[in-house]
């Protein structure tokens, strides 16, 4: 398991902007001067309209990007290249389709040039964790939604990252398999504790999970309002402490502020279409 | 579904009502079905063979078609069976097919090897193949077969003449299909191979390769065709030995079923080669998900 070192894990953006150059040749700001600060073994979730730039915070903690300004820093580090023990889990899974579930898992050792033996085996005890010790020859396609999430899991828990990035893991689930594996989320990393940046558009994922909700505002995307989500840990179950008064109560507070930023984002979207049909 | 059980059965408990039929009963009557119409095919395409060997045959005894020029499957089994008992006129026929064969195995892997290399190697340096990329297409506009005669030139009418046809004719085929393969991986698998510490080689050995190579399988079966031509059309243009040698022979001669007995004789060869192909094929890609109905749908 990993030792939470202290600094280990820690996530600082400082006044951090990102401009992408469009395949037309267009420059297009993703996000802008985004302060935000995660401390280590804590859980942080973050909200925002669609299409505002929220993952870019993650590929760029992930050192998949390097910001065109500011300084993003993690366990200290400023991130220039892989950041290392970091984990990624993608909204769409990325298990490799050829190899098995067990080889899956066994990736990240398997790239550390652990011996194979000893890859599998550690690949083994990460299945059981997430309860698939019996599909580890199977491939991923033969497993279901929920189940291949879990492989994801566990190839991602492998490395035992201190910082783990995850960009709307859950959206593709349906609603129920949605609860369970947000149950199973907590339970995985109440026992390992990394630090956890969580993405999402949905707002009751985000409070029932996380210490701190970050909401940004519509593209391009920036820090709107930080909030502390002092529910008790463990949460037990998402599906009961949705009707907690303290959830409902932070809930209404949070969607007051996202609202806007939401309805900004949507009026935009038509305003553009509207201007485009005009125009045609 | 249990609701639905406990109703059949206690529809057969109360006999007044037609009991329902049980699952195996249908299960059986299903496969009895599949089994009859699996016969059926079969028998079909074994008479359609007899109908048009049979009529040729026919045709060519009563003169309707002129043998000469047609041939008759009679004939042809003759040739062959001469071939096989006094040899062709360079040789026994078994050394004319393994020629063949030798010079479309060697093409076949010469191209292949060569394809896959310069096909992930230009993918995964988009530098490199914006410049290159102008003369492929050119190259491969051009009719290739008609670089046979410079190879005749070049290499002589020996073996490694026919190779080199073969191998540029499969060659293009797999670059092509490498290429593309290369560049439709799943950005996500690199992004996260990376992230999970990946070197350079790592991610082709591991994400790149395996995930181009349903690309270049699916390649591979029209490669084994242009190998096999490409051995044959060498032949015709200069050699000492081979089918297509025998073929151009028999040309010469107007042995309509000499022509015909070396086609035989190189669509066993093709037919053979691709029942080998489908195999590997099978094995490579066993990961694949076969049918949506074979998918297991274990729940959570």
């Amino acid at each position: 398991m990993p030792d939470a070192s202290n600094s280990g894990g820690r996530v600082e953006f400082t006044g951090v902007t990102k401009r992408f150059v469009t395949p037309t040749g267009a420059a297009m700001t993703a996000i802008r001067d985004v302060n935000l600060i995660v401390e280590p073994g804590t859980f942080c979730a973050v909200v925002g309209p669609t299409g505002c730039g929220k993952s870019t915070t993650l590929t760029l903690a992930a050192g998949l990007e390097r910001a065109s300004g500011g300084s993003v820093r993690v366990s200290g580090h400023e991130v220039d290249g892989i950041t290392k023990g970091v984990s990624f889990v993608f909204q769409t899974d990325a298990l490799l389709p050829w190899k098995s579930v067990l080889a899956n898992v066994a990736l990240g050792p398997i790239f550390r040039r652990v011996d194979k033996h000893q890859a599998h085996a550690e690949a083994e005890i990460w299945l059981k964790t997430v309860g698939l010790n019996a599909f580890g020859n199977h491939y991923p396609h033969q497993l279901s939604g929920g189940m291949r999430k879990r492989v994801s899991l566990a190839a991602a828990l492998i490395n035992k990252p201190s910082l783990l990035l995850m960009d709307e893991p859950f959206s593709a689930l349906d609603v129920q398999t949605r609860a369970i594996m947000s149950n199973e989320l907590l339970r995985l990393w109440e026992k390992t504790r990394p630090t956890v940046l969580f993405v999402t558009h949905d707002l009751e994922e985000a409070i029932g999970l996380a210490d701190q909700v970050v909401v940004m505002t519509a593209g391009p995307a920036t820090v709107k309002a930080v909030y502390k989500i002092d529910l008790p840990r463990p949460r037990g179950d998402m599906q009961e402490v949705r009707f907690d008064p303290k959830f409902l109560d932070l809930y209404k507070q949070i969607w007051e502020s996202l609202r806007e930023e939401v309805d900004r984002a949507y009026a935009r979207t038509t305003e553009i279409s509207s201007v485009k049909g005009v125009s045609q | 579904m249990s609701a639905d059980c406990t109703k059949a059965e206690s529809d057969m408990a109360s006999v007044t009502i037609p009991a329902a039929i049980s699952e195996s009963t249908i299960a059986r009557n299903a496969q009895i079905r599949m089994r009859k119409r699996k016969r059926f095919v079969l028998a079909s395409q074994l008479g359609t063979f007899i109908f048009i060997i049979g009529s040729w045959q026919i045709m060519a005894d009563y003169k309707i078609i002129d043998p000469f020029f047609f041939g008759s499957p009679g004939g042809i089994v003759f040739r062959l069976y001469d071939w096989a008992q006094n040899g062709t006129a360079y040789g026994p026929l078994w050394l004319q097919v393994w020629v063949t064969l030798e010079e479309a195995i060697l093409g076949f892997c010469l191209g292949v090897v060569t394809g896959i290399i310069f096909g992930v190697s230009l993918a995964e340096f988009p530098l490199l193949s914006d410049i290159l990329g102008p003369y492929i297409k050119a190259v491969n506009a051009m009719p290739r077969i008609v670089l046979g005669s410079i190879f005749v030139i070049w290499l002589g009418l020996g073996l490694p003449s026919k190779v080199v046809l073969a191998a540029v004719l499969v060659f293009f085929v797999v670059f092509f299909n490498a290429f593309e393969g290369v560049r439709s991986v799943d950005r996500n698998f690199i992004s996260n191979a990376r992230i999970l510490g990946a070197s350079r080689l790592q991610v082709i050995r591991h994400v790149v390769f395996p995930s181009a190579m349903t690309w270049i399988i699916a390649s591979l079966h029209v490669a084994l065709g242009f190998s096999i031509i490409g051995a044959i059309v060498g032949e015709f243009l200069g050699a000492q030995q081979g089918l297509g040698l025998v073929i151009a022979t028999a040309q010469n001669n107007f042995d309509a079923n000499g022509v015909f007995g070396a086609m035989l004789m190189i669509g066993i060869i093709a037919l053979g080669a691709e029942a080998i192909m489908g195999k590997v094929e099978k094995r490579l890609l066993k990961w694949r998900p076969r049918a949506a109905s074979d998918q297991t749908s274990a729940g959570m």
